[in-house]
């Protein structure tokens, strides 16, 4: 048994929703009592698709439990295809009625159902979403695709995009461009807008591009064990990423790697002058371990940031994570505890997040700017407009999504410099931002009111009055003159200069912070 | 005064009921957990189950809540169900955990969830040990909160009943009011009846747990939602009287409940008069204003909250709308018996639902404003029928006087916004 708060991944069914609800002519038959019919939302809400996922659930009720749940199963499964007629049905069964084993697989097994009827086992109360959209790719996959002949020009499959997956639909129009600049065709893209016949094609492809490994990579391996298809391991986000992405399609396919850099910006943004306050930018990682690799390698070598912390909550794919923090010199977070991760970041006191639907929370609270990089995402991270992350347009759009939390150039410089300033101080946040200026909590933001822990910088709220107030050797008073210039250094560095002043006050064995004492830190870690 | 006679036959009371079983697209009664915790700021609410409870509570939050929030998901693992590991040593560590963490935390609830009842989790058994360990700190309660028991807005019915049995007794004549609020409406209701000379008032449930209401033999209790029936039952146990009224949405619905409620502490018609004629004056003015777009126009009710059928009165008797089909999860006329008297019969009244066979229906029907929940509003948009989500329901100040306008408002703008928006091209 494990508390949770908030959860990065939803269960394995939901993964396998995703998938079903990208497809078309696939229909996926759960057996599930009637509150799991929540997951409708993901999708007809955050992700504002216009059709109800082609879900049919059997909503069995208490009542039913002593009785013919099975029967019940049947009953649906057969109601589902005559209403819809897909040309395959997956089936399977949420948390709930895998406790009571009716082996839905087997039972539509027995139906005589006319088109291809795929079971799916998705342990729920020991795998997760990412889990679940993998699998059920895969098995999809197995139960379709069948050796054919490959077309006489070189083609490839794309493999990976679902529906609720971030920016998957635009990803997808900037990895054809590049194909398409190589002379490359597209076979098919799977699961995202595929049919099931569509998969039955898969086989006439030379190679497959996975997009998203958290989604196919199963599915990839077992196309080059049986048809004999090698994939792509680079994943196209960043601009360094995306050339090395064209050399590998190149190498594999046997073409020239042509690329079309005319829409490529983000090189020529970097560098101008404009962004060398970008130098240096401490900014943490968290998200699906192939975003966060990605954006690691843009971080420090396309936007000159340095990276204070990374981590990811896929625990499948913290291998390659772990060996990419080593490169960087960090201790990698591999969690799906979201407390354990805003202890983390505050622990840090980064300039910047760079991570998921909940950093923005985190992020939030502490009073940090933050980016979205990966899911789980919400509902405004479904832009109407075209928002790739991968390949050129998808670096020039990173450029402009990380830079825009921040507070610009020139406009830091003024901010430090006038900073008693009635209407222009640094709790407005950028200018930029408007009305929705992140309002700096007491947390990465002002200046401690009290004696506090700096073994913990928790930033707990005050809980209870009752509890004692922290005494001891590890605690650390401000004295007023030093608190007050704390509170004029801007926010956007304030958690850093507190954060390395109570260091150095620490390392000198010192229990009162003074002004001197501020501004000897400060010339120590001057760089 | 005017009360409105109820149509002497054909009400929909006597309607016949289409039951329907099949594919229900509701929430469960987790959901209510969303609004309870911040009704009620020294409880934490610890669902026992699995990664789906969870993913339903984030996603059905629609926008997360920032601060940490006052409920959790005890998330059971495979070593619980294989039974490597006694779920409830394990259930005592997480709470003993939660409790060190939380120290402001007064009441727990352990709510039951799906897979907790199918493993037959006995979290009765697990909330009486651990009241015991954590007296007189912390009061432990349980409840289910499960898709297999309940439906959506039965999770708070579910919550309040089970604090009932721990209520002081007292023999007080005394008013409770029940069901849980937004704060500004509760203080329109007990400023209403104050002003007319009723109280003591006590609130269930109350928004600390110290303030708990007292109950006994002398307890009069109106509901504030109409789906509360057990802990209406309930509080009709520990001798408490039920008083039975239409639910106060819309000027008359208010005025019914607040006058079922003056006849019971018998206050004179002048008083009652003094006391409402200015809110229902501009309770009628507002609703005059927010249902010009709605007369004349057909609703179809998808069941979801159980707010359907009192709404259903709102909207044919003071907006002008007429009812095509008014779906509830489950119908308790105890509860909602009041409203089918004023609803003249004609409307469909149809309780449980196979989702695909309703959706046949709308799509038949095509009426002008579908209520319906989350999953299904979108999709019907894009089949060009208008849509109201019934979640906000719940989540909005509606009932009273003063939110009369508002209430007649939800269901008019989107009616006001397809007819605003020009999306076509110009010819």
């Amino acid at each position: 048994m494990k508390l949770t708060v908030w959860t990065y991944e939803g269960p394995p069914h939901v993964g396998a929703m995703r998938v079903a609800t990208a497809m078309r002519g696939l229909h996926y038959v759960l057996h599930a009592p009637q509150g799991d019919t929540y997951a409708d939302l993901l999708f007809t809400m955050i992700e504002r698709r216009d059709h109800r996922p082609p879900v049919t659930y059997t909503t069995f009720e208490g009542r039913d439990l002593g009785e013919d749940t099975a029967g019940i199963f049947k009953q649906t499964c057969q109601d589902a295809y005559d209403r819809f007629k897909p040309q395959a049905i997956i089936v399977g069964a949420s948390c709930t009625a895998e406790l009571i084993q009716d082996d839905p697989g087997g039972l539509a097994e027995t139906m005589n159902i006319p088109v291809p009827v795929i079971p799916l086992e998705l342990p729920s109360y020991q795998r997760k979403e990412n889990f679940g959209s993998d699998e059920t790719f895969y098995q999809i996959v197995r139960a379709l695709a069948r050796p054919m002949d490959r077309t006489p020009a070189a083609t490839v499959n794309i493999l990976g995009p679902l529906a609720l997956g971030f920016r998957h639909r635009d990803d997808i129009e900037e990895v054809k461009g590049l194909l398409y600049e190589m002379g490359i065709g597209i076979n098919v893209v799977a699961p995202f807008d595929a049919t099931p016949e569509d998969i039955t094609r898969l086989g006439a492809a030379h190679a497959n591009v996975v997009m998203y490994p958290e989604h196919a990579e199963t599915a990839a391996r077992h196309l080059e064990k049986t048809l004999g298809q090698p994939y792509t391991k680079t994943i196209p986000i960043g601009v360094g990423a995306t050339h090395d992405f064209v050399a590998e399609v190149a190498q594999i396919c046997g073409v020239e790697p042509k690329k079309d850099l005319s829409r490529l910006r983000q090189p020529w943004w970097s560098r101008s002058v404009d962004s060398t306050y970008l130098t240096g930018k401490r900014v943490f990682l968290f998200g699906d371990a192939t975003h966060v690799i990605a954006a690691a390698r843009i971080a420090r070598d396309e936007m000159g940031f340095e990276v204070v912390g990374l981590g990811c909550y896929n625990r499948e794919f913290a291998r390659p994570l772990r060996a990419l923090a080593k490169q960087f010199g960090l201790t990698p977070l591999i969690t799906d505890d979201y407390l354990e991760v805003e202890q983390a970041i505050a622990d840090a006191a980064p300039e910047m997040i760079l991570g998921t639907q909940m950093e923005r929370h985190i992020g939030k609270r502490l009073g940090i700017p933050c980016a979205v990089i990966s899911a789980p995402v919400h509902v405004q991270d479904f832009p109407a407009r075209y928002s790739p992350q991968m390949g050129w347009e998808g670096a020039n759009v990173i450029f402009d999504t990380w830079i825009h939390p921040l507070v610009m150039g020139l406009e830091e410089h003024l901010l430090a410099m006038f900073r008693e300033d009635f209407e222009f101080h640094d709790e407005a946040g950028p200018s930029h931002h408007g009305g929705h200026a992140p309002k700096p909590s007491d947390a990465g933001g002002p200046a401690p009111q009290t004696p506090r822990h700096i073994s913990g910088t928790k930033m707990d709220e005050p809980r209870s009055d009752e509890g004692p107030a922290p005494t001891g050797a590890d605690v650390m008073v401000w004295l007023a003159d030093a608190e007050k210039e704390l509170k004029k250094i801007p926010f956007f560095v304030r958690g850093k200069a507190r954060r390395n002043t109570e260091k150095f006050a620490a390392d000198q064995g010192l229990q009162e912070i003074s002004l001197d004492t501020l501004y000897e830190a400060k010339a120590h870690f001057a760089r | 005064m005017n009360t409105p006679t109820p149509v002497p036959s054909g009400t929909c009371r006597d309607a016949p009921i289409l039951k329907e079983r099949g594919q229900r697209e509701v929430f469960c009664g987790l959901t209510g957990i969303i609004w309870l915790h911040r009704k009620m700021q020294d409880a934490f609410f610890l669902v026992v189950g699995s990664r789906t409870c969870a993913h339903l509570l984030q996603s059905a939050a629609g926008v997360m809540i920032f601060a940490e929030p006052r409920f959790g998901t005890a998330i059971l693992e495979e070593t619980d169900l294989a039974g490597m590991a006694d779920a409830h040593e394990e259930l005592d560590r997480e709470v003993a955990r939660l409790l060190s963490r939380r120290p402001d935390i007064k009441q727990l609830f352990l709510v039951g969830s799906c897979p907790s009842e199918v493993i037959k989790l006995d979290l009765a058994r697990a909330a009486e040990r651990l009241t015991q360990i954590h007296a007189p700190h912390v009061r432990v309660l349980n409840y289910s909160g499960s898709g297999i028991e309940t439906t959506f807005t039965q999770g708070e019915d579910a919550c309040l009943a089970s604090m009932v049995p721990v209520l002081p007794t007292t023999d007080q004549r005394e008013l409770m009011l029940v069901g849980a609020l937004p704060d500004v409406v509760e203080d329109q209701a007990v400023s209403l009846l104050t002003q007319m000379g009723i109280g003591p008032i006590r609130v269930l449930p109350a928004p600390r747990s110290a303030e708990a209401p007292g109950i006994g033999p002398n307890t009069v209790f109106a509901c504030l939602q109409p789906f509360l029936g057990d802990t209406a039952a309930a509080l009709t146990r520990r001798g408490a009287r039920m008083i039975q009224a239409p639910f106060p949405f819309g000027e008359e619905g208010t005025t019914l409940w607040l006058r079922a409620i003056a006849e019971e502490f018998g206050v004179d018609e002048d008083t009652f008069d003094r006391v409402t004629a200015a809110p229902r004056a501009r309770a009628r003015k507002a609703v005059a204003n927010a249902s010009e777009a709605l007369r004349g126009k057909s609703i179809f009710f998808m069941p979801d909250s159980q707010l359907e059928i009192p709404l259903a009165r709102f909207l044919t008797r003071e907006c002008g709308m007429e009812a095509i089909e008014i779906g509830q999860p489950y119908i308790h006329k105890g509860l909602v018996g009041p409203d089918l008297d004023l609803i003249p019969a004609g409307p469909t009244i149809s309780e449980g639902q196979d989702v695909d066979r309703q959706l046949d229906r709308v799509r038949a029907a095509r009426p002008d404003l579908t209520i319906c929940g989350l999953g299904l509003a979108n999709p019907l948009e894009a089949e060009g029928l208008t849509t109201k989500w019934a979640i906000e329901l719940v989540f909005t100040p509606v009932h009273f006087y003063e939110q009369a306008g508002d209430l007649a408002g939800l269901f008019s703008r989107p009616i006001r916004r397809r007819s605003l928006l020009n999306l076509e091209a110009a010819e």
